[in-house]
């Protein structure tokens, strides 16, 4: 009896046991998974090799990340992923005197913002050539940058009947053309006005080419391409094979308005446009289009063979052609698949008249007919870079990774988590015709709990990855301005800037080069003041004007040693402009506030810089 | 026939003990935590969520991890997969299953003062009844959410049901459903009220025993 009672005990204490054991399973504090990703990281030793340029030393090459909404370029170095030097480019920037002195305040315009999205180096035969490097913005402009003095030196736009100017800049092989195209269509020309419920027939897109001067890289407007509303979102130029085409993603073919995070993602398919430029070109030289708002637009329903729509799953983000020119990588952002098109399939069905529909007088091609295959690459593709030996990175937005996968097999052969939900990624000349492999950089939108606390603000972060091996391995994280969108990695002996403006150079007709010259002239109530800056004193040291007057400096750095940089801040009128030395700026202000005004220089120069400076005395009205 | 029906009358007429009757409370305090502790916990874990969001559902309410910002959340990417947001007005369990643990307890205090077996095998019978049921609403409650998706959905996934114990991905997430404290108190108020049970039988069984042998 008494073994009976201490079995039912036994049998007791055992459930009770068993209750604790399953109670410790409660809610877990980490994911299983978290052991994998820890798996993807470099050893520490590994990783801090390979990212170690020691002091001194130079990185192997640059990377030019957007500013996105900053309005600037950022440089930096890989694979230190040191920030080297801000370029801005659509937004005033104090610390070089951007957007202060004349040229640069013409330049801008009445904006002063703009959102960077795509840089876009110069490219000859298809790989980067170190010359320029482009960058749009949304509101219908681009800019280029002369990579020789890493300078903005021109921007064109805002360009008529463009909205939105998301789909660019992306330069073809040769650096013949650089691209524009609308995201948010409207009513064209700009300040019509149609009605909301009229968005599928009255508003349109458009497609701009826009042809840049081999020689001096200036950009004009060649033409503009009718496009139906749709949202144009990405695209590349096709290279090799497919050169003389151009690719854009779009979403919303719904042709939808209102809440488009739901009407516009209701078609399974969306577009991919495949526009033949060569033909625009010819088009437009034999003046074909009509003139909307001050430039020519062609309507590819009355010059067909210009345009042709491949269907693309779903709500496409990014199209990336491959380094041989072959294969056309569409990734639809709402589905689990990124599609390879192929270029030949793709003349094929154009020369077959395989098409399944039209929009607005569009061929669009049958999707089985183009496509090659759809990769299962992971949640939420946006965007692929190559490596040299035929391996493909795609940035899987949702999944928050990065796919590694092979062109050819379609195989998915690898993944690397990124921290967190990566946008765009970049690797080593990865969008060229000779990708260089080694590094590839993540471009990630959040960063939360990787970095010091900085309150709700919180950088971007973006993270190294060393592609040299089979298995990507995560390298570093970095964190970057806000808001890297695209970013390109270039060999750094690609680049040969200058380190000062040689003073032969400079055929500013206001630049003197000796104190002698320098003093006031007035022509009525226009003044000029010549001014020469060298260490350690702006001449002249005082100015004299009268109140009313336009008063214009012309200041000259006369200085030809490396860093040897002067600024002209004027104190309670807004001046400040930095002069890099061999350079030239001027910079006019209306002499509207009489008193004496110090004027100094900002840029802090030699060991008697606090004492260059001097007064701006404007005499008041008698 | 007979036989069984005269021993289950002999069963029911057998007398709660004080071992048992302190069993009967024990379960009593045993119901507390239902008031207290979530019944169950859900985690999401995704690679933009290292922290996971977590759903922790009491008996009375729904709340949600990180001052309750991640039901928020959790609504927030529901939305792109059309899924119909979790509010505690869908949820009837809030209101019955706080009135069905009171008067669960008050039974439990009606027994422990009759000490009679029927009314401790009334509330056995109606604690499997309502255990059962409640762990069948809260699993159609989760069949009901993954497959109800709204057809206009910006993003389509094949309808799902989240795991009701353990882990499933789903998409890019790893979903972790586990009872809380309070379904283990209740586990624990089943295993005590059939220890009391248990005891008062084998109670009777020694009585029986010792008045034969005194005989």
């Amino acid at each position: 009896m008494k073994r009976r009672q201490r079995l039912v005990y036994a049998s007791y204490a055992a459930l009770v046991v068993i209750l604790a054991f399953v109670a410790a399973r409660c809610a877990p504090s980490a994911p299983k998974s978290a052991r994998q990703r820890a798996g993807a990281t470099s050893d520490a030793a590994v990783a801090a090799q390979k990212v170690y340029v020691a002091p001194g030393d130079l990185d192997e090459y640059y990377m030019f990340a957007s500013g996105g909404h900053s309005g600037n370029v950022y440089v930096y170095g890989v694979p230190s992923m040191r920030h080297i030097v801000t370029i801005p480019v659509f937004t005033p920037y104090p610390a070089t005197g951007y957007g202060f002195d004349d040229d640069t305040k013409a330049m801008l315009g009445n904006l002063t913002w703009g959102d960077v999205h795509h840089p876009s180096l110069s490219e000859t035969n298809g790989d980067y050539d170190g010359r320029w490097l482009f960058v749009n913005e949304i509101n219908g402009r681009i800019a280029r940058i002369d990579l020789r003095d890493f300078k903005t030196k021109e921007i064109l736009g805002p360009l008529p009947n463009v909205s939105g100017n998301h789909a660019s800049s992306f330069v073809t092989p040769n650096t013949e053309y650089t691209f524009m195209a609308t995201r948010f269509s409207i009513p064209i020309p700009k300040g019509t006005v149609a009605p909301i419920d009229k968005y599928a027939t009255e508003y349109k897109g458009v497609i701009a080419g826009i042809k840049i001067d081999p020689k001096t890289g200036h950009m004009t407007p060649a033409y503009e391409i009718l496009m139906p509303p749709f949202d144009y979102d990405l695209g590349d130029a096709g290279k090799k094979v497919s050169d003389g085409w151009m690719f854009f993603t779009m979403y919303n073919s719904e042709r939808a308005t209102g809440k488009l995070e739901v009407t516009a993602s209701q078609r399974d398919r969306d577009y991919i446009a495949a526009i033949d430029w060569r033909a625009a070109e010819k088009a437009a030289a034999e003046g074909k289009g009509e003139m909307i708002g001050g430039i020519k637009v062609i309507d590819p329903k009355k010059v067909p063979g210009l345009v042709y729509f491949m269907p693309c799953g779903k709500s496409p983000h990014g199209v990336d052609v491959s380094p041989d020119g072959k294969w056309i990588i569409g990734s639809g952002k709402l589905q689990g698949v990124t599609t390879a098109f192929n270029f030949e399939k793709i003349q094929t069905a154009i020369r077959n008249k395989d098409f399944t529909g039209d929009e607005d007088g569009i061929p669009v091609l049958k999707y089985e007919s183009v496509k090659e295959a759809e990769v299962p690459v992971g949640l939420g593709p946006l965007h692929t870079q190559f490596g040299p030996d035929g391996y493909a990175y795609t940035s899987l937005f949702v999944d928050s990774a990065i796919a590694k996968w092979k062109l050819g097999t379609w195989e998915v052969v690898d993944k690397v988590p990124m921290s967190y939900s990566i946008g765009h990624l970049s690797a080593a000349e990865g969008d060229t015709a000779h990708p260089q492999g080694k590094y590839l950089v993540g471009l990630n939108k959040l960063s939360h709990g990787r970095h010091l606390s900085v309150g709700p603000s919180q950088p971007e972060s973006s993270q190294l990855v060393d592609i040299s091996e089979e298995k990507m391995k995560l390298l570093a994280d970095a964190f970057t301005e806000p808001e890297p969108h695209y970013a390109q990695i270039v060999k750094a002996d690609k680049l040969h800037p200058i380190e000062v403006y040689p003073k032969e150079e400079n055929k500013h007709p206001l630049a003197i080069w000796d104190v002698k010259d320098a003093g006031v002239t007035r022509q009525g109530n226009k003044v000029i003041v010549k001014a020469v800056e060298v260490r350690s004193t702006i001449t002249p040291t005082s100015v004299e004007v009268n109140e009313g007057d336009i008063v214009t400096f012309a200041l000259t750095n006369i200085e030809q040693t490396t860093d040897e940089l002067h600024g002209f801040g004027l104190l309670d009128y807004n001046i400040n402009v930095v002069v890099d030395p061999g350079e030239t700026k001027t910079v006019t202000l209306k002499a509207d506030k009489h008193g004496v005004f110090p004027y100094y220089c900002t840029n802090f120069c030699s060991a008697l810089h606090q004492e260059m400076q001097g007064y701006f005395i404007v005499k008041p009205k008698s | 026939m007979r036989s069984w029906i005269e021993k289950s009358q002999r069963f029911l007429e057998i007398p709660l003990g004080v071992g048992s009757r302190a069993l009967v409370l024990a379960a009593l305090v045993l119901l507390l935590p239902c008031y207290l502790f979530p019944l169950y916990d859900m985690t999401m874990f995704a690679p933009q969520y290292p922290d996971g969001l977590r759903l922790h559902i009491y008996s009375y309410r729904l709340e949600g991890g990180n001052r309750g910002q991640d039901v928020k959340e959790i609504n927030v990417l529901n939305h792109y997969i059309g899924m119909k947001d979790l509010s505690a007005a869908d949820f009837t369990e809030f209101h019955w299953i706080p009135f069905v643990v009171g008067a669960l307890a008050l039974l439990l205090l009606r027994s422990a003062a009759l000490g009679t077996m029927t009314s401790l095998v009334d509330i056995v019978v109606l604690y499997a009844y309502f255990s059962l049921f409640s762990l069948w609403s809260f699993a159609h409650k989760l069949y009901v959410y993954g497959h109800n998706l709204a057809p206009t959905a910006a993003v389509k996934v094949p309808p799902f049901t989240p795991p009701l114990v353990g882990s499933k991905q789903l998409a890019n997430f790893e979903v972790y459903s586990f009872p809380g404290p309070a379904s283990y108190a209740l586990a624990a108020v089943a295993l005590v009220l059939a220890g009391s049970v248990l005891l008062a039988w084998r109670e009777s069984r020694i009585q029986v025993r010792d008045s034969r042998a005194a005989a």
